[in-house]
């Protein structure tokens, strides 16, 4: 990098207007980005060595996050299925409690944890606590082997979106409560896919940004799901429209 | 280049000189009782226009002379394909470009093929991937089909890691995770058990359910008649398809793939004979050339290509007879088995239709429905009987189908779907396959560097990223690596071996 960025050749200028476009494909409003984020922009349509460091750096975020949200394979095989989630939920700085026991095990904000939980080694996990971490359904090959988790709260998680609660069928019998608010890659087509969550008492959809009719899609869900108790705060269900 | 920006200034300057004489053009202005009564443009105006027209033109000409700029006496059309290519995929549907972004992926380096995509229709009209109900399950019988419908899952899960461009939105399909329902009545019931197993061994999470269970989970059904029910409860739903179209089109022209909106009207083709058995010859052809004629135009480019890719859905018969291969010089010809059949397509609405929990639900009588948003609409349609084939020629809708085939098993089916009124319609073709309506992927037998991906007969949409992978496999590396499907390939349709999907429906 120390000799001069490779400047794009002419062709590839003109073909790369094409999709640095803002209105071709998609409708949703655009923001101006700021300024660092222009001046990458920039240097990313002129100059090839920017663009690909520019995609190594999302490709090298997004496999850090499959990484750290792989299957627990080794912890499984010495220490058991359930000691394996416990591992992971507290990893990726979650809590959990175990069945028949009124102690939570968290992790601290600089990653410790008590060891403690290896004690409890054929307890199951009962509820879960995943809020504000980087879970996604990759990560859920690590809870499905849990046969009586009975809540999960995965609140303000940026990478849970409609394919986690596709995936959450494997715990029809046992879940629940759960909790999927602020979740703000959740849209009304994984909403369809809690049908399958017969046990579900009581379920949390607050403040989901991206749901576009929030009155609406409250009574579907309560007619989807009878027997459960819905709580959605944080929409604005005022009549006047804006913009 | 001083001498061109002082021409710019003065051009610059003496357009803003001629601003204001352009008042003198409205008569009514110069007071009461002056009219103009000369039917003829003013003289005077005429002369500055003029002036300013061989200013700009002056400076365009000074502009061009200059080295660095693209001026070539040859003025042609600027939407013409390239004259040579190294793989021409003729149809621009969500298959088509879902080889073109394989293959740019699997290229190794930049530049690598050179990619273009033909596509008659820059609209997209009568495309079978706009017009599709968008549905995607995992609920086949046979086994290469599943493994592309759950492969494709897979793919659109990931989309943005696929397809996400660099600062530009991320991809959203819409995706409904809905599910699919299939019920089976007594006579069928034994075939949806054997399918669960090939399923289930397969991967593809699915569940049976009896009449009772059904009713339980499902109280707008009504089970009469109904044996038994398949349900998905991963990876199936519908999605938009425009949006994964596009999605490819935008990704795979970011990196380097050639759109062409053009007609394919021939080939240039090299025919050899070669020797087979004792005493037996045949005729192998070599594409060379690809015509692509423009759209609304008698212009022609001849595309040198080495490889042919035919993703060009209901036109794909058309697009090999262009080739003129009877397939076999000793027996009778086995035409290309692939033919556009009429689907329709109705939109109701119904106030108290099933809600949020409504699956794509396919009924044992062939029709099938699923809902459509939030405000009470179902999308529905069926297959025909064998012998009442539509008319191919227009993509006109039938009402009466409606009434006489689908009206009655729906409100059979669903006691709520007996006031509802049809909205919308429309009509689409299946890449229908006549031989065994399971997909062609592989070479042609007598053509040698054109490749299959057609045939899908209404599953196309669903299993075109899993596709696009495979063709792109066959071609660049010579074999499938992933996924074995040469089991579809022409090669049963010579040895007149059908590979049915022993589907319910």
């Amino acid at each position: 990098m120390a000799t001069a960025l490779l400047p794009l050749r002419r062709g590839w200028k003109q073909a790369s207007h094409l999709f640095f476009a803002r209105q071709t494909w998609n409708s949703s409003p655009v923001r101006p980005p700021s300024l660092p984020k222009r001046l990458l922009i920039f240097l990313a349509q002129h100059f090839h060595d920017v663009q690909e460091l520019l995609i190594w750096t999302s490709k090298f975020k997004s496999s850090q996050l499959r990484k750290k949200n792989a299957y627990y394979g080794y912890t499984q095989r010495y220490y058991g299925d359930v000691i394996a989630s416990a591992y992971y939920v507290l990893s990726l700085k979650g809590g959990f409690r175990y069945a028949g026991q009124s102690e939570w095990f968290h992790t601290d904000k600089r990653g410790k944890f008590n060891w403690d939980f290896l004690n409890h080694k054929d307890l199951p996990l009962e509820e879960v606590d995943m809020s504000h971490t980087i879970i996604n359904h990759i990560g859920l090959d690590n809870l499905v082997g849990q046969p009586f988790l009975r809540t999960l709260s995965v609140r303000g998680c940026s990478e849970v979106d409609d394919w986690f609660l596709a995936r959450l069928h494997e715990f029809q019998d046992t879940l629940e409560e759960l909790d999927i608010s602020h979740c703000p890659r959740i849209t009304i087509g994984g909403l369809a896919a809690l049908r399958n969550l017969k046990k579900l008492r009581h379920l949390d959809v607050s403040s989901l940004p991206r749901i576009a009719n929030p009155g609406l899609v409250i009574i579907l869900l309560e007619e989807m799901l009878p027997h459960c108790q819905i709580a959605a705060n944080g929409y604005d269900h005022s009549l006047t429209q804006e913009g | 280049m001083l001498a061109w920006r002082r021409l710019h200034v003065t051009a610059g300057t003496a357009s803003r000189l001629l601003t204001s004489p352009r008042v003198i053009q409205q008569p009514w202005m110069c007071g009461q009782g002056c009219q103009s009564l000369s039917t003829s443009k003013s003289n005077q105006n005429d002369f500055f226009k003029d002036l300013e027209f061989q200013f700009e033109s002056l400076r365009k000409k000074a502009a061009d002379a200059l080295p660095s700029s693209n001026w070539n006496p040859h003025v042609m059309n600027p939407d013409m394909p390239p004259g040579q290519a190294d793989i021409v995929i003729v149809g621009g549907g969500v298959v088509g470009w879902s080889i073109a972004y394989w293959l740019k992926a699997k290229e190794g380096n930049r530049g690598g093929v050179k990619v273009l995509v033909v596509e008659k229709d820059p609209r997209y009209l009568q495309a079978s991937t706009v017009l599709s109900a968008g549905g995607i399950r995992q609920q086949f019988s046979l086994r290469e089909n599943i493994y592309l419908s759950l492969v494709s899952a897979d793919f659109m899960r990931n989309i943005n890691e696929h397809l996400g461009v660099l600062n530009e939105d991320p991809v959203d399909l819409q995706f409904n995770h809905s599910g699919y329902l299939f019920l089976a009545n007594e006579n069928v019931a034994h075939i949806m058990e054997e399918n669960i197993k090939t399923q289930r061994q397969a991967g593809a999470k699915v569940s049976l359910l009896s009449p009772m269970q059904l009713q339980e989970k499902f109280p707008w059904i009504s089970t009469k008649d109904v044996a038994l029910a398949s349900y998905g409860l991963e990876n199936e739903g519908w999605f938009d398809a425009w949006t994964l179209l596009n999605a490819f089109r935008r990704k795979a022209i970011s990196m380097g793939a050639i759109q062409c909106f053009g007609e394919v009207t021939g080939f240039k083709y090299a025919v050899s004979r070669k020797m087979i058995a004792d005493e037996e010859s045949m005729e192998y052809k070599r594409i060379k050339n690809v015509n692509v004629q423009m759209p609304n135009s008698r212009e022609y480019q001849s595309v040198k290509c080495a490889v042919v890719v035919n993703a060009a859905g209901a036109s794909s018969g058309k697009l090999v007879g262009m080739m003129d291969c009877g397939l076999d010089s000793t027996s009778s010809e086995t035409p290309f088995p692939v033919e556009p059949r009429k689907r329709y397509i109705y939109v109701v609405h119904c106030p108290n239709g099933p809600g949020l929990d409504c699956p794509f639900l396919v009924d044992y009588s062939g029709i099938y429905f699923r809902r459509e948003g939030l405000g009470g609409n179902y999308i529905t349609g069926s297959s025909p009987a064998g012998d009442e084939e539509p008319d191919t020629t227009n993509l006109e809708v039938d009402h009466h189908f409606f009434e006489d085939r689908i009206w009655p098993h729906l409100a059979h089916r669903v006691p709520a779907f007996e006031n509802l009124k049809v909205t919308s319609a429309w009509a689409g073709f299946y890449d229908y396959n006549t031989f065994d309506q399971n997909a062609i992927l592989g070479n042609h037998p007598v053509v040698n560097n054109m490749y299959i991906a057609t045939g899908f007969s209404g599953h196309g949409l669903q299993h075109s990223p899993a596709v696009g992978r495979a063709m792109a496999e066959l071609i660049l590396d010579g074999n499938f690596q992933t996924l074995d499907l040469s089991a579809l390939s022409y090669k049963r349709i010579l040895t007149q071996e059908p590979m049915l999907e022993r589907n319910i429906v």
